[in-house]
């Protein structure tokens, strides 16, 4: 292990995230308040530090910081923990941090436990195009992700309402309408970001390397994904895929997405292949 | 002798029509109160009367007029007030003594012995008997402090413990699934097809939600008026129920129909025009007045009436595990009470102790001092000094030895030696 600080903040960070998995896995089962804002508090915590750590990174290579899977890893736990805090601050929606935390500690687990090949980062991924496609990326797929775990929540919800046996969620989980309006904000906030992202990623390619589109694997896969998403907007404006059809398609669509982010470079190459050494 | 007296009937030992002839106006409590107050054989007492039980809570006095702790009396009471023979009543009447009467309190107060286990309103009646009691001067330290015990543990029964949660009622089941399937009832519309008890009783809660508006339908256009009128809303033409549901959000079935009153096809349609809105159906007719297979279509849920009925089940056998949590809690806060109570026998005998001793000693000082008159002020000040003194020294010892209360000791039985020891009073504790 690196003893250099962003590292060991970063092992911080994944500390408090653990906490705040823990906290919300007691909620889960005890339903006591004063757990979930503890939870909740450890995560602003631990996104604090993590932010820092980034920031840090960042100032040392001089660019963001997503040459490696781990690097890149943590970048996706950060803006996952601050698109939850933001959504939690909207809706508050404390159920849905069993989901997003067990999420962020895995994420950062992987992140400071793999191991990481020295990368020289390159010189053409600087300016703010560059800048603007990751970070709407990231955090379109977070706002994503949590429309997933929304999704998960109301099919739970909806399977113990149309099944006539509330067990063990019926309590603990709201009301099918307030899933599903958690779960359409989530998706219109993360397409409209993803939106934003793929076109500063295409402007950027433009100024890079001449085209906008190259047919590079992930390119494909994330039009692919957005296009899922775009299908699942206007089909609920316009035919009430409302409730069920959207829990599920949002569930789809993550999985879609998540192999694009993951997947993809690891298998099929391509030249987003060096985020994912 | 006991230190605490609880008489009462309820619902458990008495049937109804008995419960009718032993009930108290409020006139009557503040009536009893007095009796209570003017009674020299009664310290503090309370009386609680509801629908469902009567109870007299009271402190023996020392000077109690029967030989029986003042029960006799309060029956003879019971019996004038009431004008009904004590034979009538005696014998579904309990009577509970000190632990025992306050583990009564306790579960009474904390809805523990109701007839709906975990209902809300017992505890607002126990405390308004308690502030008519204290308006009327019949409550004493003893008192206070039993029936503030028994509100903080009626509190933490119903916060810790489950035990009020869910709904036992079939109507109230089926507004609870309805806050679990809508976000804010105040934007969604109800439908009554049909008529009845339960389903009027379902859209009467409803209506306390500040549903947007009712629509009611009836095979007779006149009674779907007539209900209207009732809850403010709007009657549709029986054969307008199809187009009528692309408008509302609940749909409250009970009509005596042999066929479905609604099919699935019909569902189907208005679902489209809906634009996949959510509908929740509950059907408490028998034979079903809704297709079951509506339940299958997404975003519609169907409740008939067994469905309902399972629910109240799970949440009743829920309350009656959460009732054994409860009743650990009464338990706790019973020792609790009982270690306090025994601690204020010490206070009032070291009290009572001191205030022989300060007597003799004023008394026999005075009466020195009085054959002693060539005696300065400085000197008699100072012979006064020495008499207290002799006796608070003379005392101390006797009240550490009170005071150091350990869990070892039978306190009641040195209680009564001192209390014997110094004379005194009043009747031993056997």
């Amino acid at each position: 292990m690196f003893m250099n600080i962003p590292f060991i903040l970063l092992q911080c960070a994944t500390f408090f995230y653990l906490i705040s998995t823990g906290g919300y896995f007691c909620y889960l089962f005890y339903q006591k308040d004063r757990i979930q804002q503890t939870a909740l508090g450890a995560v602003g915590i631990g996104a604090v530090v993590h932010l820092f750590a980034i920031v840090l990174q960042s100032a040392a290579l001089g660019g963001l910081p997503i040459y490696t899977i781990g690097q890149s890893l943590s970048m996706a736990g950060l803006s996952l923990a601050a698109m939850f805090i933001y959504v939690q601050y909207r809706f508050y929606l404390k159920i849905l941090g069993v989901y997003a935390t067990a999420m962020i500690s895995v994420l950062m687990l992987a992140a400071i436990l793999l191991p990481e090949a020295a990368q020289a980062p390159d010189k053409i991924y600087k300016g703010i195009f560059f800048f603007g496609h990751i970070i709407l990326i990231f955090t379109g797929e977070s706002m994503l992700a949590l429309a997933c775990g929304a999704g998960i929540l109301y099919l739970l919800q909806e399977q113990g309402i149309k099944g006539k046996s509330p067990g063990f969620f019926f309590k603990r989980l709201p009301s099918l309408d307030f899933l599903d309006a958690v779960s359409y904000t989530c998706i219109s906030t993360g397409f409209a970001l993803l939106t934003f992202g793929l076109v500063t990623g295409l402007i950027y390619a433009r100024s890079v390397w001449g085209s906008f589109w190259r047919w590079d694997v992930k390119e494909v896969f994330s039009l692919g994904a957005w296009l899922v998403y775009a299908a699942l907007l206007h089909l609920r404006l316009n035919s009430g895929w409302r409730g069920r059809n959207s829990a599920i398609m949002s569930v789809i669509g993550f999985i879609i997405l998540i192999f694009t982010f993951l997947g993809v470079n690891f298998f099929l190459g391509g030249h987003h292949q060096g985020f994912t050494q | 002798m006991s230190k605490i007296i609880l008489i009462g009937a309820s619902h458990k030992t008495a049937p109804v029509e008995l419960r009718e002839k032993l009930s108290f106006s409020q006139e009557q409590i503040e009536t009893a109160l007095d009796f209570i107050k003017r009674d020299p054989g009664i310290k503090e007492g309370l009386v609680f009367s509801t629908c469902n039980r009567l109870e007299f809570l009271y402190i023996p006095g020392n000077q109690a007029l029967d030989n029986n702790d003042g029960i006799d009396t309060v029956m003879r009471f019971i019996s004038e007030l009431k004008q009904l023979p004590v034979p009538e009543f005696k014998s579904s009447l309990y009577i509970h003594r000190d632990d025992d009467a306050v583990r009564h309190l306790f579960c009474v107060a904390a809805s523990l012995d109701s007839m709906v286990v975990g209902e809300p309103q017992i505890l607002g009646q126990v405390k308004k008997a308690y502030k008519t009691a204290v308006s009327a001067g019949t409550t004493g330290v003893l008192l206070n402090r039993l029936m503030h015990k028994s509100f903080s543990v009626a509190k933490r029964v119903r916060k810790q413990t489950g035990i009020g949660d869910n709904a036992v009622s079939i109507s109230y089941a089926a507004i609870e699934l309805a806050h679990k399937i809508f976000a804010d009832l105040a934007t969604k519309s109800v439908m009554l097809i049909g008529a009845g008890e339960m389903a009027e009783l379902a859209v009467e809660h409803l209506m306390t939600h500040q549903v947007k508006k009712i629509v009611v339908a009836n095979r007779t256009f006149k009674n779907a008026l007539d209900l209207a009128r009732k809850f403010n809303g709007k009657a549709v033409q029986y054969e307008e129920r199809e187009s009528a549901l692309a408008d509302v959000d609940i749909i409250i079935s009970s009509t005596g129909a042999t066929d479905y009153v609604l099919t699935r096809d019909q569902v189907k349609r208005v679902m489209k025009k809906r634009q996949n809105k959510t509908l929740f159906f509950i059907d408490i007719a028998v034979p079903r007045d809704i297709d079951p297979r509506i339940n299958k279509i997404s975003n519609a849920y169907v409740y008939d009436i067994d469905d309902l009925k399972n629910i109240v089940e799970t949440n009743i056998s829920q309350r009656e595990q959460e009732t054994v949590r409860a009743q650990g809690f009464v338990e706790e806060a019973l020792l609790a009470f009982r270690r306090w109570l025994d601690e204020l026998a010490v206070v009032p005998t070291i009290k009572a102790i001191n205030r022989k001793m300060t007597d003799i000693v004023n008394l026999e000082c005075e009466k020195t001092l009085a054959g002693l008159p060539h005696l300065s002020t400085a000197d008699t000040d100072a012979i006064r000094r020495m008499t207290r003194a002799i006796a608070s020294r003379a005392i101390h010892d006797p009240i550490l030895f009170l005071r150091h209360t350990g869990d070892h000791r039978d306190d009641s039985f040195y209680l009564n030696v001192a209390r014997q020891l110094f004379n005194l009073d009043i009747l031993d504790h056997n």
